[in-house]
C-alpha cells in the first residue's frame, strides 16, 4: 500500500509525519535540530530515502542536514555557501546600496533525475548547486547579470525562495526572488531571463515596465505542462501560458488576492489552491475564516473550501513554502500554519483535518508520495 | 589541552557534551583554539565564525578567566590559566529571545 510522507519545516525544529494511503492516521517523528529554524525539507524523487533540510539560526548561521533513510537518521553536509566573484551591491529597503551578503537557505530542491544534484537558494539572493550529493555548493552567478543591483529585499529578507526544475528538460529552470520577480533560464542556469512582463505592482512599483523589483510570493506549475505557470504575487494570482514570457491576472472571485502560497492539483493540470490573505498589513485570513479556494478552471472562478477548516476567530498565516499535494490517486493537498496547525485533505480539497495542532510555526510542508 | 565550552546547539549539532578538550600548539591563541575546534568537529565549521570572511558571528561572545575576549583579534594569547587547562575558553551564544 502506498505511504505520505510529510516534510514539516518550523520556527523550532523539523518533523516528519507518515501515514498510509489512507491518509487517516499520522504518526509525528520530531523535533528533529530542536530549536532551530528550518526554511525547508526536501526529498529526492530519484532516492525517495534521500532528503535534505535547511538547518538555520540567527545565532550560528547555515547548515545544511542530509538523511539517507527518509530521516531517521541526519548528517551535516557542506555549509559553505560562497558568492561567486564580487557579487557587488543590491538595493537596501531605504533605496540606499548594500553589499551582497550570504544569510540562510530558503529553498532545497533535488534534481528530477541526478541522485546527487540539489539547488539552494539563499537569502541573499542567488542560486546554488551541489553535484555531490550537498557536500559542495557553486553558486550560478548568472543569475545576478540580470540587473542583481535593481534587487531589493522584502520584508522577509532578500531571498530566493522558489526554484521549479523542468522534468522534461534539464536544462531550464525557474526562480522567484522576493523582491526581485521571476526569472528562467535555458541553459542550465548559466544565463537567465527576466519573466515578470504582465506583473503589475504599482503600489511598490510604480514603473509598469519594470523588469526587476516585482514581489513574487510563490510560483508553481505541473510537472506534465512545464509551460504553464501559477503566480501568487505579492497582490494578484496570476498564470502564464508561455514559460514566464507573459502573465495575466486569474485573480478573479478570490475575497482577497494577497497570499503566499499556491499549489497545483497532482492530475489536474487547471486545478490550483491558494489561501487568501486580508493584507500585507494584516498577516491573516479575511474575516477570521481560514479557506483555502480552489480552481478548477486554472484561475479566475474560484471556491471556498472550509470543511474542517476554523471559519472563525483565526488569524494565522500560511507561509510561501507552507503548501504541498501528495499523488495519490485521489490528490491530497496539505499546509502548515503559523500557529503550528498541519492540516490534510485526502479529496482534493474538499474537507480538511488537523494531523498536526500544535507544532511551532511552520515555514515550510512538502510531500512525498511512497510506494 | 585547551577545555572549550560550547552553547547548547553547538553541542547538539557536533553531538558532545558541554565542554570539549582540544591540543592546541604551545602559544594558543583565540584564532589557534577556533581552529583546532573546527578541525576535531568540521559540522561547527561556520557557526561560530563566518567561513569567507572569518568573522566571528554576531551573537557569538567568547568569554574566559571571567572576562569578554569577543573583541581581541584573533592572533590575540589566551591566559595562562587557559592554556594551562585550569579555566575554559567559553564560546557563548548571546541571550536573545526569539
Amino acid at each position: 500500500m502506498s505511504k505520505v510522507r510529510v516534510l514539516v519545516g518550523t520556527h523550532k525544529g523539523a518533523f516528519i509525519l507518515t501515514s498510509d494511503g489512507k491518509r487517516q492516521k499520522w504518526d509525528i517523528s520530531g523535533p528533529h535540530f530542536a530549536g532551530w529554524d528550518v526554511y525547508h525539507m526536501h526529498g529526492s524523487s530519484v532516492n525517495p530515502d534521500r532528503l535534505y533540510a535547511s538547518q538555520t539560526s540567527g545565532w550560528f548561521g547555515q547548515i545544511i542536514q542530509r538523511s539517507d533513510d527518509g530521516g531517521q537518521t541526519w548528517g551535516p553536509v557542506g555549509n559553505q555557501f560562497r558568492y561567486e566573484g564580487d557579487p557587488g551591491m543590491h538595493l537596501f529597503y531605504d533605496g540606499s546600496q548594500r553589499p551582497w551578503e550570504f544569510k540562510r537557505i530558503w529553498r532545497l530542491e533535488p534534481s528530477p533525475t541526478e541522485p546527487d544534484t540539489v539547488y539552494a537558494g539563499a537569502e541573499d539572493a542567488a542560486l546554488f548547486r551541489s553535484t555531490d550529493g550537498g557536500q559542495t555548493w557553486t553558486e550560478l552567478p548568472g543569475l545576478r547579470d540580470v540587473k542583481g543591483h535593481l534587487w531589493q529585499p522584502g520584508a522577509g529578507g532578500m531571498c530566493l525562495h522558489t526554484i521549479l526544475l523542468d522534468p522534461a528538460n534539464p536544462e531550464r529552470i525557474f526562480v522567484a526572488i522576493s523582491a526581485a520577480g521571476a526569472f528562467r533560464s535555458e541553459d542550465g542556469g548559466r544565463s537567465w531571463l527576466p519573466i515578470n512582463q504582465g506583473l503589475y505592482s504599482g503600489g511598490e512599483l510604480p514603473d509598469p515596465s519594470a523588469e526587476v523589483g516585482h514581489c513574487v510570493h510563490n510560483i508553481t506549475m505541473h510537472p506534465s505542462r512545464p509551460n504553464v505557470l501559477f503566480m501568487q504575487k505579492h497582490w494578484d494570482v496570476l498564470r502564464s501560458d508561455d514559460s514566464g514570457s507573459s502573465w495575466h491576472e486569474v485573480s478573479g472571485n478570490l475575497p482577497s488576492d494577497f497570499g503566499f502560497p499556491i499549489a497545483v492539483h497532482a492530475h489536474e493540470p487547471e486545478t490550483i489552491y491558494v489561501v487568501p490573505i486580508k493584507s500585507d498589513s494584516e498577516h491573516y485570513p479575511p474575516e477570521g475564516k481560514l479557506r483555502v479556494y480552489r480552481s478548477r478552471t486554472g484561475g479566475n472562478d474560484w471556491e471556498p473550501l472550509t470543511k474542517g477548516l476554523p471559519q472563525n476567530d483565526c488569524y494565522v498565516n500560511i507561509l510561501r513554502s507552507a503548501m504541498a499535494v501528495d499523488t495519490l490517486d485521489q490528490c491530497g493537498v496539505y499546509f502548515g500554519t503559523t500557529g503550528g496547525q498541519v492540516y490534510a485533505s485526502a479529496d482534493s480539497g474538499d474537507s480538511w483535518s488537523a494531523i498536526a495542532s500544535n507544532l511551532p510555526a511552520v515555514l515550510s510542508v512538502e510531500v512525498q508520495t511512497l510506494p | 589541552m585547551i577545555r572549550v565550552q560550547l552553547p547548547y546547539h553547538l553541542q547538539t549539532l557536533a553531538r558532545v557534551g558541554r565542554e570539549v578538550e582540544l591540543p592546541v600548539e604551545a602559544e594558543p591563541t583565540i584564532g589557534s583554539v577556533l581552529e583546532a575546534l573546527e578541525a576535531a568537529y568540521p559540522m561547527l565549521r561556520g557557526t561560530v565564525r563566518d567561513q569567507v570572511s572569518g568573522r566571528r558571528r554576531d551573537f557569538i561572545r567568547f568569554f574566559a578567566c571571567g572576562q569578554d575576549w569577543s573583541l581581541e583579534a584573533y592572533e590575540t594569547p589566551l591566559p595562562e590559566a587557559v592554556v594551562a587547562g585550569r579555566e575554559p575558553f567559553r564560546i557563548v551564544g548571546a541571550m536573545a529571545g526569539g
